[in-house]
């Protein structure tokens, strides 16, 4: 078991360690990275000043070590746009985007692991082919046509909802749910194979047999079997949902990091773009760290791994 | 017994032909230039016409320019992006993920690690970066998403590779002498090229999906050129005057990635034998 | 055409179970055609034959739990004279577990990993877990756990396969059903610890006096514990009575077969065993006589032509062979 933790963790740090890197090269790849952080209009004089300032006309091998050295003590450099550390601007708006997130997660796994049971259980009926139908329409709509279609209905036609900005809880619905669709579908479709395979074991048949009914079979047995390699997938989705929230921000005019991206993005503040793609991959690394430790604790065979 | 291709698949595969062969026809069926802007001809509703300009089937946009002609326009952005960047990773994907299979060691560990990382950065973000740094273009584009999306081929291929390469038949081409290129080449990849056919089929779905996205953000395709991001992007600020020109071309994105989904999955349960009737 | 199945009622006893012209189908085949049998208290019935005879869905089909793609056609299943076909689904929960219950080949596949062992004993009394407690310590005990306060609250991973069937007769008997029926219940174990679990389920049974549906495909196991014994072929069965009469004089050539294939201790070794030539046919290939006769020694045309009806040849001794006099 303490193997196995530090074996997982040791990975967790490789990974890390490769995001870092590709974001530094990545930053790179346009030759010289001043030219992403000067404001708009500069001439050579100022953008050569900059250069020597931000350390960018250093050997590469020295650059690479100061900037794994500012990690290291968690400096994620000042915005030349707004004169402020990044890691204030980025941290100002997480909130927002952990809040959509959550929503969104919540909304995935309240509709689609029902729907995966319900799929799994009534295979072969209508049950399954209307339920199949949401799932295919979850996983093929692009969140900046349904996000759009949802405003005109209900923020526009009906006015049940705000439209856009973040305004108490009732503005978080749409966003949630256009975001969470596609993680609803990864639900669905895990949890049904999942429930599929562990229906066709012994021991339901044997729990069967004892006098349970398909219902309390299902219950006591069946799903906590079924959820384990549904827990594996949620981390995953937890990445992408942050990820994705840099087009449902930008339609629903979000204020969280997603928005934050893109905005300075046109801004030309690259810093704080790099500092979310950290950001992100970071917490996608640690929840997928955190689910494989949680999946060790929910399996007794791993549990007793001593 | 399953039927060889159901009825449901003929009609899926007719609908994606139909998209493809409207994409690579798009300069003779289209009833427009989609470039040619009317400031007189604004936000014309579905069905408009003219009697100079002609008929416009599914209206114009906010500067003039007629809807239809765009749509079919940006279906060739579409599958032009989709085609070359889907070729890029699956060629990188799997050429690592075969000499990870076939040399295993400290070549697979390395490789491998190294995928497994790739797939903990978010895709997306990674290609909003790195188009953001190097400024938006077509070629910057299929390059990006190109270089982002091999390790999932890469982890199919590895993982074939080593299943294949333990069968007696390599044995044999190895002892007749052939090289490892040769073997790789003309043994092993031909026996793993369902899996790959099926990872490639749903990466192609997520490719159109991704290029809309991105061209949405204003990080794809350039305007003027068409493109159903773009055009949705143009068209969201004028959502409540003019619904056509988000409603078509996010119809048409729905419907050919349900289809390219739809096929993704009949493949998967044809070629892949374990998740039969999943 | 077929014959109707001479009526098999024992004489003797009143049975626990009984099962009467039992057809179960897949896809229009008759998978099991006409299966009779009966198994009275405290007695030990053996159905025994290949895989694919239809042993193990005649034993699903008693409780009801047949694989979606299986339908039971014609057939009464009876326990203690009460029809179990009649019952609702939600009357047959009540017969599972309580009144007849069953075991399986792969005990640790038929306990579900994430559940203490106690906890699923527990459930066939149908008691809260608390309440059920001393019970089901006292029932591990009696299948011969040792130190049940410890295994109770272990999980199947734990235990050895030969522990995990004990836990699963343990909760097959604890609502002291009266019909077990054992699915190979020796078949994935270790040799030496077949012998025990087959000690257990004989003791168990007359003890209690439950009565034992033994699905096996082993003449040895039969020889061990089995009172009676019935032989499926195909299907149908082929040869029907005491497990003594029956191994000193098959009159069935399948049963003869069989026996033959069955090493001895007396014997010298051989390099091969003896083994019946050919297989059994698919349910769709199923010849229109005999099923046997297309491996049968002694079959002719008109073995191929007609069904052999199960005739008494002898004191409670069926045989469906139109040969069987003829069977040495």
């Amino acid at each position: 078991m303490g193997r196995y933790i530090a074996g997982r963790l040791a990975q967790a740090a490789i990974a890390t360690f490769i995001v870092i890197t590709i974001v530094f090269f990545v930053m790179r790849l346009s030759g010289d990275p001043t030219l992403l952080l000067v404001p708009e209009g500069a001439n050579a004089a100022q953008i050569a000043e900059l250069r020597h300032a931000l350390g960018f006309d250093r050997p590469l091998p020295v650059q690479y070590l100061g900037y794994l050295n500012d990690l290291a003590h968690f400096d994620l450099g000042q915005s030349l746009v707004q004169r402020a550390p990044v890691w204030l601007i980025v941290q100002s708006r997480i909130p927002y985007t952990v809040a959509l997130a959550a929503g969104a997660l919540v909304f995935a796994l309240v509709t689609g692991i029902p729907a995966g049971i319900a799929m799994a259980v009534w295979r072969g009926g209508i049950t399954e082919r209307l339920l199949s139908a949401v799932v295919l329409a979850g996983q093929s709509l692009p969140t900046f046509w349904s996000g759009i279609l949802l405003i005109l209905l209900f923020g526009v036609s009906l006015r049940w909802l705000p439209t856009s900005g973040a305004d108490g809880p009732a503005s978080l619905v749409m966003p949630s749910v256009v975001l969470g669709a596609l993680a609803m579908s990864t639900f669905a479709r895990m949890t049904r194979i999942s429930v599929l395979e562990e229906l066709g074991r012994d021991y339901v048949t044997a729990a069967r047999a004892r006098g349970l009914s398909m219902g309390a079979a299902v219950m006591r047995h069946v799903l906590r079997n079924a959820a384990i390699p549904v827990l594996t997938v949620v981390a995953l989705e937890v990445g992408n949902l942050l990820a994705g929230a840099v087009i449902v921000e930008t339609v629903f005019t979000w204020p969280g990091i997603g928005q934050l991206a893109m905005q300075s993005i046109f801004a030309r503040d690259f810093l704080v773009v790099q500092a979310i793609v950290l950001f992100v991959s970071v917490v996608y690394i640690a929840l997928n760290l955190l689910t494989d430790l949680a999946y060790s604790a929910v399996d007794p065979r791993i549990r007793g791994m001593a | 017994m399953r039927p060889r291709i159901s009825a449901g698949i003929w009609i899926i595969l007719a609908l994606i032909v139909l998209f493809a062969v409207a994409a690579l026809l798009a300069p003779w069926v289209s009833p427009h230039d989609p470039l040619r802007q009317s400031l007189l001809l604004r936000l014309r509703p579905p069905g408009s016409a003219t009697a100079s300009a002609g008929v416009f089937p599914l209206g114009t946009d906010d500067l003039g320019r007629d809807l239809l002609s765009r749509i079919l326009y940006g279906a060739r952005a579409s599958f032009a992006v989709a085609i070359l960047s889907v070729s890029v990773s699956l060629v990188v994907g799997t050429l690592l993920g075969l000499v990870a299979g076939w040399f295993r060691g400290w070549t697979a560990t390395l490789i491998m690690r190294f995928v497994d990382a790739m797939l903990s950065v978010p895709a997306i973000l990674l290609a909003v970066l790195t188009v953001a740094v190097l400024g938006p273009s077509f070629v910057t584009l299929i390059l990006v998403l190109g270089f982002t999306r091999w390790p999932r081929y890469t982890r199919v291929a590895y993982a074939s590779t080593l299943q294949v390469a333990a069968l007696p038949f390599i044995a044999a081409a190895e002892m007749s002498g052939a090289g490892s290129g040769r073997i790789l080449l003309r043994h092993v990849l031909p026996n793993i090229a369902g899996p790959l056919l099926v990872v490639a089929t749903s990466e192609f779905g997520l490719m159109i999906l991704f290029e809309a996205g991105l061209s949405f953000l204003g990080l794809g395709i350039q305007p003027p050129a068409p493109s159903w991001g773009s055009i949705m992007s143009a068209g969201r600020q004028y959502v409540e005057r003019a619904w056509w020109l988000t409603v078509f071309p996010g119809l048409g994105l729905f419907t050919l990635v349900v289809c390219v989904n739809v096929l993704g999955d009949w493949l998967r349960d044809r070629l892949d034998p374990r998740s039969a009737g999943r | 055409m077929l014959l109707a199945p001479a009526p098999f009622v024992p004489a003797l006893f009143a049975p626990a179970l009984a099962v009467h012209d039992l057809n179960l189908l897949i896809d229009g085949a008759a998978v099991v055609d006409g299966v009779d049998f009966a198994v009275a208290s405290g007695e030990v019935m053996a159905l025994v034959g290949e895989s694919g005879c239809g042993k193990s869905l005649t034993a699903h089909a008693i409780m009801r739990l047949l694989p979606d793609a299986v339908r039971q056609g014609r057939g009464r299943i009876e326990l203690d004279g009460e029809n179990l076909s009649a019952l609702s689904e939600r009357q047959m929960r009540r017969v599972r577990g309580r009144r007849i219950s069953m075991i399986f080949q792969e005990p640790q596949a038929a306990l579900d990993p994430l559940s203490t062992v106690g906890a699923q004993v527990a459930e066939a009394t149908g008691l809260p877990r608390s309440q059920a407690r001393e019970a089901v310590l006292r029932m591990l005990a009696e299948v011969g756990i040792s130190d049940p306060a410890r295994r109770i609250d272990q999980y199947p991973f734990e235990l050895s396969g030969g522990m995990c069937q004990r836990v699963m007769i343990a909760s097959a008997l604890i609502a002291r059903p009266a019909v077990l029926i054992a699915d190979e219940p020796t078949t994935a174990l270790d040799v030496t610890i077949q012998a025990q679990i087959l000690d257990l389920l004989r003791r168990l049974a007359v003890e209690r006096g439950t009565a034992i549906v033994l699905i096996t495909h082993d003449m040895g196991v039969v020889a061990d514990i089995a009172d009676r014994v019935a032989v499926m072929y195909a299907g149908r069965i082929a040869e029907t009575g005491d497990t003594a009469a029956i191994f000193a004089a098959p009159r069935h050539p399948y049963t003869a077969l069989l026996l033959a294939a069955l090493p001895r201790l007396t014997d010298v070794p051989r390099s091969r065993l003896a083994v019946i030539e050919g297989r059994v046919p698919a349910p769709a290939e199923f010849p229109p006589g005999c099923r046997f006769a297309g491996r049968c020694p002694l079959a002719d045309d008109h073995c191929r032509a007609e069904v052999p009806p199960l005739r008494d040849v002898g004191s409670g001794h069926l045989s469906a062979c139109w040969h069987s006099e003829a069977v040495r």
